[in-house]
């Protein structure tokens, strides 16, 4: 036999709290309710509005450091944990909800180059201008005791960059060659060099934890496989990249920061070709840094600008600027996808929300919901043109906008240019070259 | 074996067609094999230096051979010999195949046979191990060139081979140097390249994916192991510790797998996606089974008695004709039947079931005197006793066809009331005179069985005709313009545009009026839903395919928006940008495309509808139950009122008057006196004024074209545009695919709870405070030896397919720029 069980979704009877609205059947009949189309509309232009009205990101500045900050890194197991690097050689440890500063050591003589924390969350390593790598513990020493470091490796050269491995102890380190090192020497087990006689960044992909890549100063960025014995391959671009940073959720691809003001993402399989440019900042992009997501990454440039790039979108959907931060010059994204981490030349280290207008904290169901209606509703009208002027209404200062139209005169110029020669030339003797093409001089096998 | 040597001799001789030496080589062999000597190990040993390539061809060859007659070796050919031998001897065989095998014996034993052997075996041997060296020599790649140098050097001997063949060779392989480290590298690149690709399908899928939830939940949902929840966590209480400590002291295994692999595969097998599609097959099941258990029931709840009734005669008669056949076919079968029957008679006449004794029926013999259904009820029970209780013949046919009659001459309507006892009042009729018609002429007919049966076929279709007429209307379906008769539309113009005496219409209670009415508001729905239709914002000015907007630019500016009022000055001074105003001809073809080139649906013309109309103004809809004077002086209190204003003809005015606004005049360009006479009364003469009248296209029909009451405006509306989207947005491909997208409402205004939650669900979900990891490997890509890419669905869908291809395309397309791109 069976038996038939009335069930019933709590949700669609029960208040959430007795004060509420009592809860009432609704007829969905669409002759009770015309005008769908308008009505909706209407609520997207007000749900644009209020998102814009209630955009404001920035939550927190942690002050501290007595000079520039040169290198964030997350903690790899508390969300709560950062770890800043200065251009003094002074190394702070953050507390985010509490927006304070925990520890102070002084690691390095000179700049504090980089820094990275190891995969299991117990110590962190720092490579400085003294031509050391050291290694430190997360704890604190106790009262009275000396910061010490756990582990001090001598370098013939400056290090300019460190990264450890995702799951072994091994980390690697660039400067003049890129050195890949066992935690537990004090030589280092490999070293690649290719020609080039400095790098300034060097990332190990997160997902396929034996590829590696670095920025060299001779314009290239050089990929690495730990298993070979020699460098994969190498993409010489038109100007020189800063830094780089792997899409932690789709292996193959990789976005670099170049000094051409422009970010690109490189699918490893194809470099001859970036997959995507993107185009916003008006001066050198200094630090990029994908989101856990892998959908997002945030810049941060020396234009005084921290911009937030959808990964496949050549543009930017947000940009992020306050009247105080100078260069901002490492950036990094959060654990939980919802903050931006930003440290610039005057000392500061900002904390943003990396959705504007995300109200922060727990939400009740409803609230959820009406976040979600909301969202959905902006992204069905956005190409109605009230709805996308309001939306993409950005506030920028005065000289990077009139850095802007500088700029978006001098390409117009060039473009103008390329066309008349191209017309005064013979048919086929310049090439249409797509903004892809323009910005990568050569693979080097 | 001189087989295999002439055999041997003849490929050695094809291949060394092109060396002399070879052939050389060949002869010589043979002649060594002819001497019976062990000259030719002694050859091979001096030319295999000379003659790398006839070592190869004859060390393949050996290596064959070497199978073939390696095993046949001396030791075997003994053994052989000696199974010939028993064979030869054994007395059960018949003569000749004894002597045949003797013959062979001896043949085995010869001294000439086991030398052929003996040489052709060390021979073969030989080749083998030279085979064996030339691989190992080839095998290393690196040492390649190295190898090709020595191997040319050999081949000719006479000269010196440093002189002629090393720089030949040196300058072939000039370019091609292993070792080097370009090589090394790219052979490195493509091997990661390969490896990385295998994340493709994954990566597509998560693309492709509607929500996707961080952190990706890499462990299973599914039971855990003792070992894994005790790793993560941590001996507390004093009582925990005791545990633990006793635990460790017996050695507890906690550590080795408490589940064998077997068992933690079949955790493993059923992943989530399959046991989705799983569930949603069994879920369609049940489904279906409980449609089906839900059409029994409903069926079963009918409360018709007489669709009943008309069932069971239907079944009855089926179980007639199967019972019939089965007397032909299966006499056993219907004699058990036969006994079913008897027996179902036996307890018939034990019972008192049907006898009118029950509580029931002596009330109903109370009531039958006054009532004919109490009547007509006992009756029944009377019936169904008799025949019951009717004694079964064994059915002969003409018996049974009589039998049958005797049945059905005694019908259920018999007993029906007497027709029309009070013609007065029609609710002591009772039911059964609405269906008057029906039941008389069943009584006509019923005399022949097989008329009855259509009869019958014919009241179970008239039921279910019935049901879905009435789940038609609760569908609420408009039936379209084609479908009604012409006079009905007419009627229905008629009283649209009079709504003054509608209600007076009320009163009149026919039944055609009330079809006309129920017509009506379907039929004012449908119009009310084409001029929405024709009124969409969105429809005018979507035309012009644009190209692709800046999107996703940010609009950055000076101006700081930090309130709903900076937003409102935002879009005062900022103005939209200009919106390309829709000219004509793209609309009409925009209705061209829109409206479908039925011709043959009746369209409702204007005129037609007009003069009609005409007359149906002076058709009075007569309350029938008002009097006459009131009727004439309302009548009168209109017509005064309304005297000399004629509202509609008015209306009809206005609208014409559009209409000839909107259509496009005559250009006259004639110049008259240009080329010929001019003055006063003289015209252009008609060849002129036929070459210099310039007619303009027509214009797209209008939108209320077909809506005799209503004039929509045409113009654009100002106010309006800034809000409509002027360009075909980029994904789109037509207008038609963009409004569809606007058109369905997502909020919970307009639909159930779920399906707003389904709508309105995010891209990605994260949760609060947890750290999403990068991906790992090993939770994604199972078995990285079988494919590169191995997790892909085993059946590609059409997207998927699409996007391999555009990858592939791209791919070659990369490799064309590849080669044009300057290398270093």
């Amino acid at each position: 036999m069976k038996v038939k069980v009335l069930c019933r979704n709590p949700d669609d009877y029960v208040r959430e709290t007795t004060r509420d609205i009592q809860r009432v059947p609704r007829n969905y009949d669409p002759t009770l309710h015309p005008f769908e189309v308008p009505r909706e509309y209407t609520r997207a232009l007000n749900a644009t509005k209020l998102e814009r009205v209630f955009a404001k990101p920035f939550v927190a500045s942690l002050d501290g450091h007595r000079d520039g900050i040169s290198c964030i890194t997350k903690h790899a197991k508390s969300l709560s944990t950062v770890i800043s690097g200065a251009c003094d050689g002074e190394v702070k440890l953050w507390n985010l909800p509490k927006q304070e500063c925990l520890r102070t050591v002084q690691a390095h003589e000179g700049f504090v180059r980089g820094i990275c924390s190891r995969f299991c969350g117990t110590s962190f390593f720092t490579v400085g201008d003294d031509k050391t790598i050291k290694q430190w513990n997360l704890e604190a020493p106790g009262y009275g005791v000396r910061e010490e470091p756990i582990n001090t490796i001598l370098g013939k050269a400056v290090f300019t960059g460190i990264d450890h491995h995702q799951r072994e102890s091994t980390f690697v380190t660039c400067g003049q060659t890129v050195d890949i090192w066992d935690e537990q020497r004090s030589s280092p087990i490999r070293s690649f060099s290719w020609g080039v006689d400095s790098f300034s960044c060097v990332r190990y992909n997160p997902v396929e934890t034996e590829l590696l890549a670095s920025c060299a100063s001779d314009r290239s960025i050089v990929l690495y496989d730990t298993r070979e014995s020699a460098p994969l391959r190498k993409v010489v671009m038109q100007l020189r990249s800063n830094t780089l940073c792997w899409n932690p959720m789709e292996a193959y691809y990789f976005t670099c920061a170049n000094e051409d003001y422009n970010l690109y993402t490189y699918d490893i399989r194809h470099l001859d070709v970036p997959v995507t440019v993107h185009m916003d900042h008006v001066s050198a992009v200094l630090d990029v840094d994908y989101s856990p997501t892998g959908r997002e990454f945030v810049s941060a440039s020396f234009d005084k600008t921290i911009r937030i790039f959808p990964k496949d979108k050549g543009h930017s959907r947000e940009v992020y600027h306050t009247k105080r931060m100078q260069h901002v010059i490492c950036v990094r994204w959060s654990a939980d996808n919802k903050y931006v981490l930003s440290g610039s030349d005057e000392m500061n280290i900002r904390l943003w929300k990396a959705n504007a207008s995300e109200k922060l904290g727990l939400l009740s169901t409803r609230e959820k919901a009406a976040a979600h209606y909301n969202k959905k509703l902006i992204e069905k009208f956005q190409h109605h043109p009230q709805v996308r002027r309001i939306a993409r209404h950005r506030h920028l200062p005065g000289d990077i906008l009139k850095q802007k139209r500088e700029q978006r005169e001098m390409k117009e110029a060039r473009r103008r240019r390329e066309q008349n020669v191209r017309k005064h030339s013979k048919p086929g003797s310049v090439p249409l070259l797509t903004e892809k093409e323009k910005h990568v001089v050569a693979v080097v096998e | 074996m001189n087989r295999a040597s002439r055999q041997l001799r003849r490929v050695l001789a094809s291949r060394g067609k092109k060396h002399v030496e070879m052939r050389k080589q060949a002869t010589k062999m043979e002649k060594a094999k002819k001497r019976g000597q062990y000259g030719l190990k002694q050859s091979l040993k001096q030319k295999k230096t000379l003659y790398p390539r006839l070592v190869m061809e004859g060390s393949h060859l050996g290596c064959t051979f070497c199978k073939k007659v390696g095993s046949l070796g001396p030791e075997k050919s003994a053994g052989m010999k000696l199974a010939k031998d028993q064979a030869a001897e054994d007395s059960s065989r018949d003569t000749v195949t004894r002597a045949s095998y003797s013959g062979l014996a001896k043949r085995l034993s010869s001294y000439s046979f086991v030398q052929n052997l003996g040489l052709m075996y060390d021979a073969l041997q030989e080749l083998s191990e030279l085979y064996l060296e030339l691989g190992l020599l080839a095998s290393t790649a690196f040492e390649l060139p190295g190898n090709i140098e020595r191997t040319a050097a050999g081949v000719v001997p006479s000269s010196d081979p440093h002189q002629i063949i090393t720089p030949l060779v040196l300058s072939y392989f000039a370019d091609v140097c292993l070792s080097c480290p370009q090589i090394q590298r790219g052979i490195a690149y493509e091997k990661t390249a390969a490896e990385v690709s295998c994340w493709r399908n994954i990566i597509l899928q998560n693309q492709k994916a509607e929500q996707m939830v961080f952190p990706l939940n890499q462990e299973s949902s599914g039971p855990k192991r003792v070992e894994q929840v005790v790793a993560g966590w941590k001996v507390q209480t004093p009582l925990e510790q005791e545990i633990f400590r006793l635990l460790h002291i017996n050695s507890q295994p906690v550590a080795d797998p408490v589940l064998t692999p077997v068992e933690e595969q079949s955790l493993k097998a059923m992943s989530l996606e399959e046991a989705k599609i799983r569930r949603a097959e069994l879920q369609k099941a049940r489904a279906l089974q409980s449609y089906y258990e839900a059409k029994a029931k409903r069926e079963k709840k009918i409360k018709s008695k007489k669709y009943h009734k008309v069932q069971k005669k239907a079944k009855c008669k089926d179980f007639l004709k199967q019972f019939d056949e089965m007397v032909k076919t299966n006499p056993e079968g219907a004699l058990e039947e036969l006994k079913k029957m008897e027996l179902s008679r036996m307890e018939e006449r034990m019972s008192l079931k049907h006898q009118n004794s029950g509580k029931w029926a002596k009330s109903k013999a109370i009531m039958a005197k006054y009532d004919d259904s109490a009547r007509k009820a006992m009756q029944e029970q009377l019936q169904m006793n008799k025949d019951l209780t009717q004694k079964i013949v064994v059915p002969s046919d003409d018996e049974h066809e009589s039998n049958e009659e005797g049945l059905e001459t005694v019908p259920d309507f018999v007993n029906d009331s007497e027709p029309v006892i009070d013609s007065v009042n029609p609710w002591m009729r009772g039911q059964l005179t609405h269906e008057e018609p029906e039941v008389s002429c069943v009584t006509t007919e019923d005399v022949q069985t097989a008329e009855e049966e259509n009869e019958e076929e014919e009241l179970v279709g008239e039921f279910e005709r019935k049901r879905k007429l009435r789940q038609a209307d609760e569908e609420d379906l408009i039936p379209t313009e084609e479908e009604q008769p012409a006079s009905e539309v007419v009627e229905d113009v008629v009283e649209v545009s009079d709504k003054e005496e509608e209600e007076e219409e009320e009163e009149d209670d026919d039944e055609e009026e009330e079809d006309v009415s129920e017509f009506n508001t379907l039929f004012r729905l449908m119009r009310s839903e084409k001029t929405l239709e024709g009124s969409n914002p969105t429809r005018e000015g979507l035309n012009t395919p644009g190209q692709e907007d800046e999107d996703g630019l940010l609009n950055e500016g000076q101006v700081r928006v930090r309130n709903i009022e900076d937003l409102e000055v935002l879009g005062e001074v900022v103005d939209p940008q200009p919106i390309a105003e829709p000219s004509l001809p793209q609309t009409a073809a925009v209705e061209a495309t829109s409206e479908p080139p039925n011709k043959k649906k009746r369209e409702i013309d204007l005129k037609e509808v007009l003069t009609k109309e005409a007359k149906a103004v002076k058709v009075p809809f007569l309350p029938t139950v008002v009097d006459e004077e009131e009727r004439d002086e309302q009548i009168s209190i209109i017509k005064e009122a309304f005297a000399g204003d004629d509202v509609i003809s008015d209306f009809i005015k206005d609208k014409s008057k559009r209409e000839a606004a909107g259509r496009p005049e005559v250009v006259d360009l004639t110049l008259p006196g240009w080329g010929e006479w001019g003055g006063v009364g003289l015209k252009p003469p008609r060849w002129k004024r036929k070459r210099f009248r310039i007619k303009a296209a027509p214009p797209p029909p209008r939108q209320d074209q077909k809506l005799p009451d209503v004039i929509i405006s045409e113009n654009r509306n100002a106010s309006v545009a800034a809000h409509q989207v002027s360009q075909l947005p980029f994904p789109f491909q037509n207008t038609a695919q963009f409004e569809s997208s606007i058109r369905t409402p997502i909020g919970p205004t307009w639909n159930t709870q779920s399906v707003v939650k389904n709508m309105t669900k995010p891209k990605v979900i994260t949760k609060m405070g947890a750290i999403i990891e990068p991906m790992v490997k090993e939770h994604f890509i199972k078995n990285k030896t079988t494919t590169p890419g191995g997790k892909g669905p085993a059946i590609m869908l059409g997207e998927n397919k699409r996007a391999k291809e555009g990858a592939k395309r791209s791919s070659e397309k990369h490799r064309g720029r590849r080669s044009q791109k300057r290398r270093k």
